[in-house]
């Protein structure tokens, strides 16, 4: 079975055709060529695939690409401000150390976007239950915790 | 010790906006024109006889474009030892053993031809302990030897035996005496990003080679080697490296199914990619070695170590990688830390139906210092003394040379341990009680480089382009650990241009010199000495044409400058005198001369320099291109001995834990980290591949393990193999370095890439011991064992 749909991609309107079997991350990285959004485990257990789906951080190797239709969908790349300008929460994990290999990282910094955007103030335990599900094998998270840290207090500065 | 200008201060990693930014791209990310996907058929049995295969249904499935088995390719042999195949043929020894691969359109289809093909075996009794591979008369795992010669047993042809002072006297001259037998388990390397490649053939039969390796030099030496193996003698393999998700030494050796990409791409003609997915990286990629090892260590009765006798046994698994080598990097703690005057090594390694393994971080070193610094506690206690100042007794110092022959230049375990004591307030901890309880446990590793081949070599190439721009062409790779962030700092610092004016090329073999790969912590080591000899051999060029086009061009400054300043009265200056070679000097990309005044027209731009040098009859282009191979020795194997690095890092890990003896369970409540590092080149970085092996060492420690049954891994998946997450690395970790500025060192710094995760295991079960009196010896130490040892010793 293939289906035509149609779900807001970092802002803007995209079409699909998608077979049944699909899934979101398919989607993203096959036709769509949105490559920021990375395949750890293909089963949920990792989160590197984590984008946001109305406001919600979800891994989209789980997600049925056909339940995204009209939906909005945010990943890595639509946190780019114009000039490809790097967002705050980005921009915190390149100053403080929260990347090493970098293949957690999107998926990371879409959890925290999530987080951040559902609670500016978050206390640490917050960040970890957040991050739980996102797992890192470089870092031991501490310089992450440390970036959503510093991330927080500058949206903050910046309202 | 010197300042410095950039190194040492908080720079971020030059590679980390497009890794945050979602622009960084991995084997996953890339596709190459008309490229199909490949799959690998791995055996339904883990010992068997491959009586038929048939593809007949593969080939005919619509959108396949290959099908090849060992029968319809040329043999090709892969590992140090030659004896694994990229195809199996005849006989299967595992599980992960390689059948047949398809080549397909998509994925999709690639996956369901591989189910398509059928294998009929004739299944043999497998061995998986070593108790049955060491029993006289065990069925042999090979018949043979590659050279055809008939084997009479499993053991392995490999030495790793040292012996060194007088065993008989050590042991007469011991007070006190505790042996122990130990295990570690295997452990997955589970990178975030799993392996893969594309292999693509020109029409003249080169290959180009994209994938995930940390060797991409000897990794072209074994793919040209297959390359003549399938007839094509003589043509060439380039090997590029793209970004990487990770690689904790999986990269340290080819892969079969990097072999299998060849074979498939020069049958269907077009590029081939294989990717492993997750289930197919934990059940087919090589993990971290397992070993077994019996330790016994006596001292006097002031404390003093008096001897040391190791015996390893390594079970092998079916074929071999560098799982097997392990004892060579053993063989350094087992020699080399604390002083010992008598020491005993001996390794012997044996076929199995198991996994085989190959390299991960510490490479044998945390597998050694696991029962080392157990036993450390152990004799401390026979010997009632604190463990700490049993330590501090045997502590190694500077200059001083090991019974392996190492030569010791800096060394900082004085200042490591008496500030991992300080930091966990130790003498009140040790007592504190109520199931809590400190531990402590040190490292010796190499630090500058490891010499295992004849060249321990790093070549570097810069170029500057006309706009004062540096590229460096460096043929280590960035997996992570923040090479590029300490070789650009590096290069900026020894040439004097700003960091964001250098560049690191992709890892290209085309493109960069030779490099022996990047392990034994030696990146930062070996391109930082590479960039520094790079930089002066630049800088040399550069002040030599300066003598002459310096002068010219400051007069134009001077002309400009006096033009915008009317009443400007320029200080006489004789050009003659004070512009020769070595009175110039180059800071953040400009060129003046030392002790001239610090007159603005007297600073020259790199890049304008650049321009004159270039734009003129008989000019020239500006490039540098060293090679490093660090002072240090091949090791005599035969005799164990060696100074197979040209320096030696230092650290010790404390820990204070408290146990829940209702379950078992082990809470981590802060850990104290001091390192000996040499210098600190750049924290970000260094405090990541600190925090990240302490982590790593966490999960060896705690709970993770390969669970197999008769050689079938049973938890190939994150849900059943834990790897620490950020909920059980919720402790505050004292991270500091001890800067004891290594005359070998690039800017006084060591290699550290792996000595975070040495001590870890034995520091925690040293805390455990001390908060409930129980010792585990088998890592991990899960709920399981220390409630059934707390039972035990309740009984008791």
């Amino acid at each position: 079975m293939r289906k035509e749909i149609v779900f807001n991609l970092n802002g803007s309107p995209v079409f699909a055709t998608v077979e049944a079997q699909k899934r979101l991350i398919d989607v993203l990285r096959g036709p769509l060529g949105e490559k920021g959004t990375k395949e750890g485990c293909g089963e949920g257990e990792c989160g590197a695939c984590t984008v946001i789906v109305d406001g919600l951080a979800v891994n989209s190797c789980l997600y049925p690409a056909l339940e995204i239709d009209g939906k909005n969908v945010t990943t890595i790349e639509g946190l780019l401000g114009a000039g490809n300008q790097l967002s705050v929460i980005q921009q915190a994990f390149v100053d403080h150390g929260g990347i090493q290999c970098g293949f957690c990282t999107p998926g990371m910094v879409m959890s925290v976007k999530a987080l951040l955007d559902a609670n500016p103030q978050p206390t640490e335990a917050e960040i970890r239950d957040a991050l739980v599900g996102n797992l890192c094998r470089c870092t031991g998270y501490v310089q992450i915790i440390e970036s959503v840290k510093a991330a927080a207090q500058k949206l903050r500065e910046d309202k | 010790m010197k300042k410095f200008q950039y190194l040492g201060k908080e720079f971020a990693r030059p590679e980390g906006a497009e890794k945050a930014g979602g622009k960084s791209y991995y084997i996953h990310d890339l596709e190459r024109p008309g490229m199909l996907f490949g799959k690998i058929k791995f055996s339904e049995h883990v010992h068997a006889r491959i009586l038929n295969i048939d593809t007949s249904k593969a080939e005919k499935l619509p959108g396949v474009k290959a099908v090849i088995t060992a029968y319809n390719t040329p043999e090709i042999r892969i590992g140090f030892l030659r004896d694994n195949f990229a195809l199996k043929k005849d006989k299967v020894r595992h599980c992960r053993d390689e059948i047949a691969a398809v080549a397909a359109v998509n994925p999709d289809i690639a996956a369901e031809a591989v189910e398509l093909i059928e294998v009929e075996y004739e299944p043999l009794p497998g061995i998986f302990s070593l108790r049955e591979t060491m029993a006289e008369g065990a069925p042999l795992i090979h018949a043979a030897d590659p050279q055809g010669k008939p084997r009479q047993n499993n053991k392995l042809p490999l030495k790793f035996f040292h012996e060194s002072g007088d065993l008989k006297a050590g042991r007469k001259a011991a007070k006190y005496i505790v042996e122990g037998e130990f295990s570690t388990p295997l452990i997955q390397q589970s990178c975030m990003g799993t392996a893969g490649c594309i292999a693509e053939f020109g029409l003249n039969n080169n290959l180009t080679m994209w994938t995930k390796t940390q060797i991409p030099f000897m990794a072209q030496r074994d793919f040209n080697q297959a390359l003549a193996d399938m007839g094509l003698r003589g043509k060439n393999t380039r090997v590029i490296v793209p970004a990487i998700g990770g690689a904790f030494g999986t990269g340290l050796d080819t892969h079969a199914y990097e072999y299998i990409a060849i074979l498939l791409a020069h049958q269907a003609g077009k590029p081939v990619k294989i990717l492993y997915n997750r289930d197919e990286e934990f059940a087919n990629l090589s993990p971290r070695q397992c070993s077994q090892i019996k330790i016994v260590q006596g001292c006097d009765e002031n404390g003093k170590l008096t001897f040391r006798r190791i015996e390893v046994t390594l079970d092998n698994g079916a074929y071999t990688s560098w799982g097997a080598t392990y004892p060579s990097v053993m063989m350094l703690p087992a020699t080399s830390l604390y002083k010992v005057s008598s020491v005993y090594f001996n390794a012997d390694i044996y076929y199995t139906n198991n996994t085989y393994c190959q390299a991960m971080r510490g490479y044998g070193n945390p597998e050694l210092n696991w029962p080392l610094e157990c036993n450390m506690d152990e004799l401390a206690e026979a010997a009632a003394i604190d463990p700490f100042d049993f330590r501090k007794i045997n502590r190694n110092e500077p200059n001083e040379t090991t019974p392996m022959g190492m030569k010791v230049s800096t060394c900082g375990l004085k200042e490591c341990l008496d500030k991992t004591a300080e930091k966990l307030d130790w003498k009140k901890k040790r007592a504190a009680g109520k199931h809590r309880g400190v531990g402590m446990a040190s490292l010796f590793h190499v630090g500058g480089g490891g010499r295992i081949y004849r060249s321990d070599g790093s070549g570097l190439m810069l170029m500057l382009d006309d706009f004062a721009n540096v590229y460096a062409f460096y043929g280590g790779v960035e997996m992570g650990q923040g090479l590029h962030a300490v070789l650009s700092l590096s290069i900026a610092e020894a040439l004097g241009v700003p960091p964001d004016k250098v560049f690191i090329n992709p890892t290209d073999t085309a493109a960069c010199p030779w490099d022996v790969g990047t392990h034994a912590s030696r990146g930062a080591f070996m391109s930082g000495n590479a960039a520094i000899m790079a930089a002066a051999s630049l800088r040399e060029k550069i002040f030599k044409f300066a003598v002459k086009i310096f002068p010219k061009e400051a007069a134009k400054n001077l002309k400009k400058f006096k033009a915008k300043n009317p009443d400007y009265e320029a200080p006489g200056f004789d050009f003659e005198k004070a512009a020769k070679e070595d009175r110039f000097d180059m800071k953040d990309g400009y060129i003046f001369i030392k002790d001239a005044p610090a007159e603005p027209w007297l600073r020259l731009e790199l890049g304008r320099l650049i321009r004159a040098i270039h734009f003129r009859r008989q000019g020239a282009v500006l490039n540098a291109e060293v090679f490093y191979d660090p002072p240090s020795d091949l090791p005599d194997w035969e005799k164990g001995t060696g100074n197979m690095s040209a320096t030696y890092v230092y650290g010790t890990q404390g820990v204070e834990v408290e146990v829940d003896t209702e379950t078992g369970e082990v809470k981590i409540l802060r850990i104290a980290a001091v390192h000996d590092v040499g210098r600190v080149l750049n924290p970000q970085a260094l405090k990541g591949q600190m925090y990240g092996a302490l982590a790593q060492g966490i999960g060896y420690a705690l709970y993770e393990q390969v669970l197999t049954r008769e050689g079938r891994i049973l938890n190939p998946n994150f849900r059943d193999y834990k790897i620490p997450t950020i909920h059980e690395m919720n402790f505050p970790i004292d991270l500091e370095f001890v800067e004891t500025d290594d005359s070998f060192g690039p800017f006084g710094a060591k290699g550290v890439g792996e000595s975070g995760m040495c001590p870890t295991a034995p520091a925690i079960a040293n805390a455990i011991y001390n908060a409930v009196g129980v010792r585990i010896r088998d890592l991990p130490i899960t709920p399981e064992k220390l409630l059934a040892a707390l039972d035990e010793k309740n009984r008791e």
